[in-house]
């Protein structure tokens, strides 16, 4: 677990995804996350419906031209303190996608990215301990 | 969209590109009498990252693994189509043992793809609990793709003119213990599907798609065949080593005896498909013959000898999904003068309208699911004309193609 994080959780951390314009890879790790072999729930991560719940925002993908604007409004609909995840290579750096003329992103010239997860897609463990550290940062915005 | 003239109001919803219900970005205009759809619109285009443009300052081994990128689900079957292509444009004949193992990777993407469709078609109707055992069966089969390609989703196990992985003597034994697993638990989840009340409540007259219209939209994979067009590239052409395994056109008729063309025959269909799969993987393992798994394995020499290439070559190889098709034309430089794409959701977005009309508001999910959409292999389109490059959205395409469809069946 991420350094800095108490041993028991304040509250559970709910989660919400959107996909601005991957190509799936890292959508269905996201999920996989969520099946039984990894299991998050038991730690009280939980993907909401809707933006207005959740704490978390994690975006997959390299922010298309079309997508740009709602990820934006995804990300203000979201209630403060909030952290935001960049799942995968393509919305950190483009990745393969890098010089196409259809994309705004990466992810971090659209939103305010709190942590990176780097990988092609990244494996489910490595999503799960973006969770854990964006929860470490949850907790000292809330202890503001 | 058409303008009704009764003088009852229906109402617009607009369903997406973010939606909880949607696992991808698309957009949805629905027209709604109380609780029927009377007419349905799609948009597209939330995806596209211009794959192909990119194509064009790429070499056709780097082409490989923007391929692969399409589609994190079928990341198998969109570098080997183009593979496939580039062959038949340089004339490069693949070492037979290369084929039998391209045809284990390609049915083992099938039995992935399958599973992960059953949870979500399962998620869909609110049946979470064989979501979760899906998805549990899921990631052995994902174990076994690591164990033979390296990586769980992006495998790059394509390689121009063979795979780059061979399988040795002493994998075989983990192979036959996870295809073991695979079929105890295809048994239970036979039972599930076929025989569960919930299930058949939901999908039992759902979302028809008859023969002539699945001819008439060309829709492609199990979505056609479960309407009972026998349609399979893998039967009908023969390529890979499909030749000497022993495969025949599967459709629910095979089980039921009857087919509808409703959700219901979508899921047998690919429960049907899933056994196929794991019996001609079991029928590689046996067959495979000693010898080379790439024609050339070094990648200079390779690029060197594809540079010199002038011609076209297309590639055809069933998806998952249906019929994926890659054209490439190579021109005597370092990277392909055009790669076009047609991948199977393309075909199989048009018979969503037919499926939708007359169902019900809470049908859209689980019918829409039903043909197990890839949004993201659809969204590629760029155009050159008189020399002046700009980009056709998919959505003005589709929108096209949508209203003449309905002219088409008015
Ligand atoms: S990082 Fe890779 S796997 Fe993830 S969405 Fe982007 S291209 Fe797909």
């Amino acid at each position: 677990m991420a350094k800095g994080l108490t041993k028991a959780f304040k509250k559970a951390l709910w989660v919400y995804h959107c996909n601005s314009g991957s190509c799936n890879g890292c959508d269905i790790e996201i999920i996989a996350a969520l099946c039984p072999r990894y299991d998050v729930e038991r730690f009280g991560i939980k993907l909401v419906g809707s933006p207005r719940h959740a704490d978390v925002l994690l975006v997959t993908g390299p922010v298309t031209r079309q997508m740009a604007d709602k990820v934006k409004r995804v990300y203000e609909q979201m209630p403060d303190p909030k952290v935001v995840i960049c799942v995968g290579n393509c919305g950190n750096t483009g990745d393969v996608f890098y010089e196409s003329y259809n994309l705004v992103g990466p992810i971090n010239q659209v939103l305010p990215v709190d942590v990176h997860v780097v990988g092609c897609p990244p494996r489910p463990e490595a999503i799960i301990f973006a969770v854990a550290k964006a929860w470490t940062k949850l907790e000292t915005l809330e202890g503001k | 969209m058409k303008q009704k003239t009764t003088t009852k109001t229906s109402y617009h919803i607009p369903i997406g590109p973010i939606h909880p219900a949607l696992k991808e970005p698309v957009f949805f205009e629905f027209e709604i009498d109380g609780e029927r759809i009377v007419d349905v619109d799609v948009k597209l285009g939330h995806v596209h990252r211009a794959v192909e443009w990119a194509s064009r300052k790429r070499n056709p081994i780097q082409i490989l693994y923007i391929a692969e990128r399409i589609c994190g689900i079928c990341s198998y079957s969109h570098p080997v189509a183009f593979a496939l292509a580039v062959e038949d444009a340089a004339d490069i004949m693949i070492p037979e043992r290369a084929e039998y193992l391209r045809v284990i990777q390609g049915e083992l993407e099938r039995i992935c793809s399958h599973l992960l469709w059953a949870g979500v078609a399962a998620h869909e109707i609110g049946f979470d609990t064989v979501l979760f055992f899906t998805w549990q069966v899921r990631e052995r089969t994902l174990d076994l793709t690591e164990f033979l390609t390296g990586n769980r989703i992006t495998k790059a196990i394509t390689m121009i003119g063979g795979v780059r992985r061979d399988i040795t003597k002493d994998m075989l034994p983990r192979i036959q213990k996870d295809l073991d697993y695979l079929k105890e638990c295809y048994g239970k989840l036979g039972k599930i599907f076929l025989e569960d009340k919930t299930i058949k409540l939901r999908s039992q007259g759902a979302g028809i798609l008859t023969k002539e219209d699945a001819l008439k939209l060309c829709a492609v994979g199990p979505t056609t065949r479960a309407s009972g067009v026998k349609k399979d590239v893998r039967v009908d052409t023969s390529y890979f080593a499909y030749g000497d395994l022993d495969i025949d056109c599967i459709t629910p008729a095979d089980l039921t005896g009857t087919v509808n063309g409703d959700v219901y025959d979508r899921i047998i269909q690919r429960l049907l498909e899933v056994k196929q799969s794991i019996d001609l993987i079991e029928q590689c393992v046996d067959k495979m013959p000693a010898g080379d798994i790439v024609a050339e394995p070094k990648i200079a020499k390779l690029l060197a000898q594809l540079k010199k290439v002038n011609g076209e070559g297309v590639g055809r190889h069933e998806a998952p999904r249906g019929e994926v098709i890659h054209y490439v034309k190579l021109d005597g430089n370092d990277a392909p003068f055009t790669w076009k794409v047609r991948a199977p959701t393309y075909n199989n977005i048009l018979p969503w309208i037919p499926m939708l009309k007359g169902e019900q508001i809470a049908d859209i999910p689980i019918v829409a699911a039903s043909t197990d959409p890839c949004i993201s292999c659809t969204n590629r389109v760029g155009i050159v004309k008189d020399g002046n490059k700009y980009e056709l959205t998919k959505e003005q395409l589709h929108k096209m193609s949508v209203e003449k469809t309905r002219r088409l069946m008015r």
